[in-house]
Order: C-alpha cells, then structure tokens, then sequence
C-alpha cells in the first residue's frame, strides 16, 4: 500500500449559476510533489484550486486533503456540512498564494506574517515574531521588516505574501499564478524563493504560466482545457512530447 | 529632433515678454459693488436697528442656563453619535450577513428609521408610555422577571437618545456598508485562506481599511447631528433652544435670543468643522500623494518667509 496522497480529487464538478467550469477533475498530488497546472484563460485553474481549500463549495465529486474530505464530514452515509470554525481550522494547514498578492495594506510587513499566527493559532508573540523574521529573511526581505506594502515592489510583495503564509506551517501550498502580476525582471526572485521551498520538501500546486519553472522544478504536471485535464504527466514529457492535439496548440501559443 | 532645434542658440533665446491689455470685466465690477451694497445694509442695520438687542444676548450667552444649555447640546450629539455608530456597525455587518433573515431585518430596520421624520420619531419614543404603559423583561409570551412603569424606565434623557441614537443607527450603516463594500475582497480571501474566522477577518481586516471611506461621512453626521439635538426642544427636553426658548417665554426678546442661539451653534459646528478638516486629511493618507498645506502650516511658511 502506498502513502496516502496529500490531495486526491476524484471527479470533482463546480458551477457558478448554469456554467458549469469544472467538469470531473480526476487527480492525485503526492506528499513532497511540486504539482503544477496549466491550461488556456478561463480553463477552471484558479476555480479548481480555491475548491482545495474550500473557497469554492464543489458540488459534486469527492476532494481530499490527506485523510480528510474539504469541506464536509461523511457520517451514517450521509455528506454533513463543516461548521465555519471548521473549515477554517482545515485552512490553517493549507497556505494559498494569490496573483494579486492580498498583502493587508495596514500593516507592516511583519505584521502581515505575523497576523494569522497570533489571532488564529494564539501563539505567543515572542515566538511569532522570531518566526516573522526568520521567514521575511529566507524570502530576502529581512530589511523589509517594518515597512508597508505600497512601499515595497510587486515582488517584494509577492515574497512578503509567501512568508504569510509560511508563518501558519502549513503542509500544503496553493500557488494561483504567483508571478503573473509582476513585471518580467521581478519574476525571477519569487521564483527563486519557490524553488527553494520545493527544494525544503514543501507539497505544492502551482497554476502558473512559467514552463522554465515547471520543466525544472516540477515533479508532475496536468494541462486543464475546459474544466476537465486533458493531458497529466511529467513536465518533461508533456512538454516535450504532448500527445492531445489541444494540450499541442496551447503549448505551441505559449512555448 | 526636439534635441537638435533647442541646440539652436537663436531659438532658445527668451523672447520678449507679452505686455498685452488685459480683457475689461465690467460685470464682475457690478456684482462687487452689489455685494458691498448689501453687506453695508446689513451691517448698518444689525448695529442701529435695537430690536437686534446685543446687548441683551452679551447679558445670556454666557448665562448659566445657556451654558448648560450647550452642555447638555455636545452631551446629545456625542452620545447619540456613539449609539449610531455602533449600530450602524452591527446593522452594517447584519446588512451583509449570508443569512436572508439578518439581512432582510436590517433592511426593515434601516427602511423605517430613514423613512420617517425623526421629530416624529423622537416623539413616539417620549411619549412610549401611551403605547405601552408597563415594560417588561422576561421570556417572550411567558413569564416576567422585572416589570416597571415606562416612564421611570424610559426617562427623558434616554428617550431623546434611542430617539435620535436609533435614527442615526440607519444611517451610519450605510455609511459603514459602503465602507465595508470598498474593501477589495482579495482582502477577506486572504485572511479566510489564512484560517481566519469571519469575525476576526471583520476586525482586524476589512473594518481597519474600511474607516477611510468611514470616517469624513461620520464627520459630517456629527455636524448635522449636533443641530439634529434642536428637534428634542419640541420634546421637550432642556437642550441649548429649549432654554434658549425658556428665556424668551419670559422677556418677550425672541429674535435677539435665537440669534445667540445660532451664533452658539454655529460656533460648535465650526469647531467640529475644523476637527473634521483634519480627520479627512488624515484618512486621505496613501490616496493622494501629496496634501496640501494646513492653514497652519500655510501660517508658519508665510512667517518664514517674512
Ligand atoms: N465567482 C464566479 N462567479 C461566476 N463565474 C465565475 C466565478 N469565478 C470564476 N468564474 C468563471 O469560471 C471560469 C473559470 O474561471 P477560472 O478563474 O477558474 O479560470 P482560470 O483557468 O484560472 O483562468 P485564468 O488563467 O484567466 O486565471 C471562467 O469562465 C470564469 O468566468
Ligand atoms: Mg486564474
């Protein structure tokens, strides 16, 4: 028997009104992969990712996060609804990375990795602080500490974001599109810090549009089109080799 | 090629400067004279007309009971301002709340309290006696711990509150939704990914970054509050006109002692005018670059430079 996965998606659905933008995703993310997607504008990246952390309600399908359903309890064969205070504690072990950074404008930027630690997990402050630092420096903004987000550059922001919410320990990361936002020259710093946490073991699903960074850094890789995946595999091979006449036009566009 | 012609030495001499006739606005000279005219009347007649009776509104503005009267004027207007406020931020929270209910007896709630005069209002809550002589706390259809006689239990003073306390309710929670609203919500995905819960996320995220569209309309709430009181006169509670009105029951003086009062209210809202010039400079932090000077600071420069 094998380890259990980190996330198994089995043939999960998702509307919004009468559009239906996913329709039966079928995968599995192991502990320690760097799982990235990739797929055309509109494809159900972003959808797909925020349903793992239960942004997102799935409406069909089962999703899991190691042996625990997202979202819901199964009981006496019935799904039952998790409490608010529920599904919260299930994001605490998941951080989740925007496009568009979300960084709190009103504080600092320690106090922004400090925030969740101390108001959620009610650690103290001391020890909160200590981490702040210790992560605002291996993301290389140690000399950022106690400056706001309108101060600093997109990247910098981004990194401030990944220290975020490194500061929960979280055992999965959720990266949506990182270094889209960002001007070409900052990209390479986030991705830089991304390596690194693959590097130091991190589970990660990153949606991203940086096939350098997935080719090198990732160990698995799904083209989604149409709110399905069309195509899985190891980067190298889905890069080098894609077999869909879809996964082939998008790769030729971007590639 | 811009470069090239202003290396040309004969272009880039200055060139003479423009003495042209200025253009003549004999209308602007007109409307001037007029309003010198007028302002001259005016003044003339506020120091010889003796029905104006200075001297008499020198005697009370700063009597006891007018003093007491104002008192009692910034006590109302704070004090309600409070209950609005607080209000407003929990029918604010209510209006948005997931749960139709909530929302929708928010939205009863706003819809009555904007939708009728708040003299009347103010009435209805002094005179809640005749509507329900006994109050009761207790369990609903049931049984009652404390029972009293509405009146001892709703005097005046608290009357005029929830009067105009639950008024101004209405209105800041529109002003504190439409706050809450400009909130990006890239703000609370990022404090729920986090494992915040709703009421932390309200808190610590969204209320802080909301105050900048918050706080210059509650400035102006309080200015229009602080006149608002006057309507409790008619209640009758003793605020600065009901003393105001109290004086002139008894000397007959009526107009020289509305204009003191006028001048006592326009003296407040002018102090709070002031404060709310600087809360808005304030707040405007971070959205515009550079604010301009403080009459203040305008004040030091000019002394600098003299
Ligand atoms: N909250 C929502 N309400 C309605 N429709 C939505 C919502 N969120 C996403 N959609 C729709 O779902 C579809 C998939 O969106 P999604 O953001 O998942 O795409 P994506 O693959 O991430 O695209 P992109 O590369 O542009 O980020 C789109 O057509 C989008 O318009
Ligand atoms: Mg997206």
């Amino acid at each position: 028997m094998t380890a259990l996965p980190m996330v198994r998606s089995e043939n999960v659905h998702k509307s919004f009104g009468r559009v239906e933008v996913l329709k039966g995703i079928d995968l599995e993310v192991s502990a320690g992969e760097v799982f990235c997607i990739i797929g055309p504008s509109g494809s159900g990246k972003s959808t797909f990712l925020r349903c793992i952390n239960h942004l997102e309600k799935i409406d069909a399908g089962r999703l899991w996060v190691e042996d625990r359903l997202v979202g819901y309890r199964e009981g006496g064969g019935k799904l039952h609804e998790l409490r608010e205070s529920e599904v919260a504690a299930q994001r605490r072990d998941i951080g989740m990375v925007f496009q568009r950074f979300n960084l709190f404008p009103h504080m600092t930027a320690t106090q922004n990795v400090m925030e969740a630690p101390l108001r959620v997990k009610g650690e103290s402050k001391a020890v909160v602080r200590e981490r702040a630092l210790t992560l605002l420096d291996r993301v290389g903004l140690r000399d950022k500490a106690d400056v706001y987000p309108a101060q600093l550059s997109g990247g910098q922001q981004q990194r401030v974001a990944i220290a975020r919410a490194l500061a929960m320990q979280p055992k999965l990361m959720l990266f949506d599109e990182p270094t889209s936002a960002l001007d070409p020259e900052l990209v390479g710093d986030v991705l830089d810090v991304m390596r690194q946490l693959a590097e130091d073991g991190m589970t990660m699903i990153v949606v991203t549009h940086e096939m350098g960074f997935a080719r090198e850094a990732g160990d698995a890789l799904v083209f989604m089109d149409g709110g399905v995946v069309v195509e899985a595999g190891t980067p190298r091979a889905l890069l080098g080799n894609p077999q869909h006449e879809r996964t082939k036009a998008f790769l030729s566009k971007v590639l | 090629m811009t470069s090239a012609t202003s290396a040309d030495p004969t272009l880039s001499r200055r060139p003479e400067a423009i003495r042209a006739v200025a253009v003549r606005h004999p209308g602007r000279w007109v409307a001037g004279a007029v309003v010198l005219l007028v302002a001259a009347m005016m003044v003339n007649s506020a120091l010889t007309n003796k029905r104006f009776g200075w001297g008499e509104q020198a005697k009370y503005a700063f009597s006891a009971q007018i003093l007491d009267g104002v008192r009692i004027t910034l006590v109302l207007t704070f004090a309600s301002m409070l209950i609005g406020v607080l209000l407003g931020v929990v029918l604010a929270v209510m209006r948005l709340s997931p749960n139709p209910l909530v929302s929708r007896a928010a939205w009863l709630y706003i819809w009555v309290f904007r939708g009728t005069p708040v003299l009347v209002q103010l009435i209805i809550w002094a005179n809640l006696g005749a509507l329900f002589p006994q109050l009761s706390i207790g369990i609903p259809f049931g049984p009652a711990f404390a029972q009293g006689e509405t009146s001892r239990i709703v005097p005046m003073l608290v009357a005029v509150l929830l009067g105009l306390g639950l008024n101004e309710g209405a209105y800041m929670a529109e002003i504190v939704r439409a706050g809450i609203l400009s909130v990006d919500e890239g703000q609370t995905e990022a404090a729920a990914a986090l494992g915040m819960s709703r009421m932390a996320t309200l808190r610590r995220i969204v209320l802080p970054q909301a105050m900048r569209v918050i706080v210059p309309p509650t400035g102006n709430e309080t200015i229009s509050m602080l006149k608002t009181t006057s309507l409790a006169a008619y209640v009758p509670f003793y605020e600065l006109l009901f003393k105001t009105q109290n004086i002139y029951t008894r000397t007959y003086e009526v107009m020289p002692m509305l204009i003191m009062a006028s001048l006592w209210y326009l003296a407040m809202t002018s102090v709070l005018m002031v404060g709310q010039y600087y809360i808005e400079r304030h707040y405007a932090r971070g959205a515009t670059r550079n604010l301009p000077d403080t009459p203040l600071q305008k004040l030091r420069q000019r002394m600098a430079r003299a």
